[in-house]
């Protein structure tokens, strides 16, 4: 199974970055092969609809779940129009949460935030 | 002529500023376009004499007819579009209504179609006609509303906008036509940093402008030394006035009781004069 997280780095041992929409980079592991790939986020440094992109990216890469601190209703929906699941990240590396995934030990995203659009 | 009156932040009194000045004026022409949260109707009562609706274009797809080429994903610089699953979806509210994905489309895939995103009230107050701006709740933009709320616009001789606050997008959409930029502002540093703002746009627009000092205390105060540097006009000085926050807290206009006529009245020709117009 992939699973893509918001990485502040593009190694194991980054932190979960806080942002859905505006990180840096996404880490996609595949649970099945141990692999991973970094991706850039096209979306960081966009004007608005940053969590829309970031989840087309995210849908395009092949994920089949997230594991987010936050996630705004838009991004939220798209992910869902694609069948992605959402977990809630826990504070730590990348590694430490694709661990606790696998071992059941994550909840499910909840709480979705109206999103934190700035300006028009 | 068209004076706009903004302020860099909310409560400062545009709305106060805008409705005793189009009473004052006389016969005059009242746009709120404080869409989010217009509130001049409040105080001028009018009857109601026309509504119509204010929608904007937003792309319908033809799911048979899409290819998947997102060609109309890369076009879109609001990222209102995506495609997922094999099928293309649009976030309405992020549309800017420009019309280039359906243009774009080289499978003639999108058509565009109409959504209502808020109304325009027209009514009468004695001599003010009252032209109210109401965005949807939810919505993200009201620059629709303002645009259509003032290519409407009577030619009459004295037309008041009542800008929304700050200095973005609606804002600029409101003062755009106008002839003469008044600020509202209040005369504390919070109030000097919001004044900065419109002061800049109104430059950037090439606007005559000039300002009114709400809640003024008659000691010096942060405003002015900005004000004499960039040669802002102070027109009228309204001062803190506890039985005049207590007629606008009720929704009365203040220039309906004779004591505060003076104010208005030398402000409206005030603006008359250094608008360059007489």
């Amino acid at each position: 199974m992939k699973i893509a997280i918001p990485s502040e780095g593009q190694m194991l041992e980054s932190p979960v970055c806080r942002s859905f929409g505006r990180t840096l980079y996404f880490i996609v592991v595949d649970t099945d092969t141990d692999k991973f790939q970094v991706i850039d986020n096209k979306a960081a440094a966009e004007q608005g609809g940053a969590g829309i992109k970031a989840a087309q990216t995210i849908a395009d890469s092949g994920a089949q779940a997230v594991v987010v601190f936050h996630c705004g209703q838009n991004a939220a929906d798209v992910l869902k129009a694609a069948d992605i699941q959402l977990w809630k990240a826990v504070p730590g590396t990348i590694a430490e949460n694709i661990e606790k995934f696998r071992k059941g030990e994550l909840g499910r995203l909840g709480e979705i935030h109206p999103g934190f659009h700035g300006g028009q | 002529m068209q004076i706009a009156v903004l302020s860099g932040k909310g409560g400062t009194g545009k709305t106060f500023v805008s409705v005793n000045l189009a009473v004052t004026a006389g016969k005059s022409v009242y746009i709120d376009c404080d869409v989010e949260e217009p509130n001049g109707y409040l105080f001028l009562h009018p009857t109601l004499q026309n509504q119509q609706t204010v929608d904007v274009t937003v792309p319908e797809f033809d799911e048979g007819r899409c290819i998947g080429c997102r060609s109309c994903l890369k076009f879109c610089r609001f990222n209102a579009l995506v495609f997922v699953k094999g099928k293309p979806k649009v976030f309405p509210e992020l549309c800017h209504s420009c019309g280039g994905c359906s243009l774009i489309c080289p499978a003639g895939a999108i058509r565009e179609t109409k959504r209502t995103v808020g109304r325009i009230e027209t009514g009468q107050s004695g001599t003010v006609t009252v032209i109210t701006g109401i965005l949807n709740q939810g919505e993200a933009s009201g620059v629709p509303v303002i645009r259509q709320l003032l290519c409407k616009t009577p030619n009459a001789e004295n037309v008041i906008v009542d800008c929304p606050p700050g200095s973005s997008c609606t804002v600029m959409e409101s003062i755009k036509n106008a002839d003469y930029c008044l600020f509202v502002a209040e005369p504390t540093l919070f109030g000097l940093e919001n004044l900065k703002l419109v002061a800049k746009l109104a430059d950037v627009f090439h606007k005559p402008h000039g300002i009114v000092i709400n809640k003024d205390m008659g000691k010096e105060n942060p405003l002015d030394q900005y004000l004499s540097e960039h040669e802002i006009p102070v027109l009228t000085r309204i001062p803190y006035d506890m039985a005049l926050a207590k007629l606008n807290a009720k929704g009365k206009i203040a220039v309906k009781r004779e004591s505060y006529q003076s104010i208005f009245l030398q402000l409206y020709n005030q603006i008359r004069s250094t608008g360059g117009i007489e």
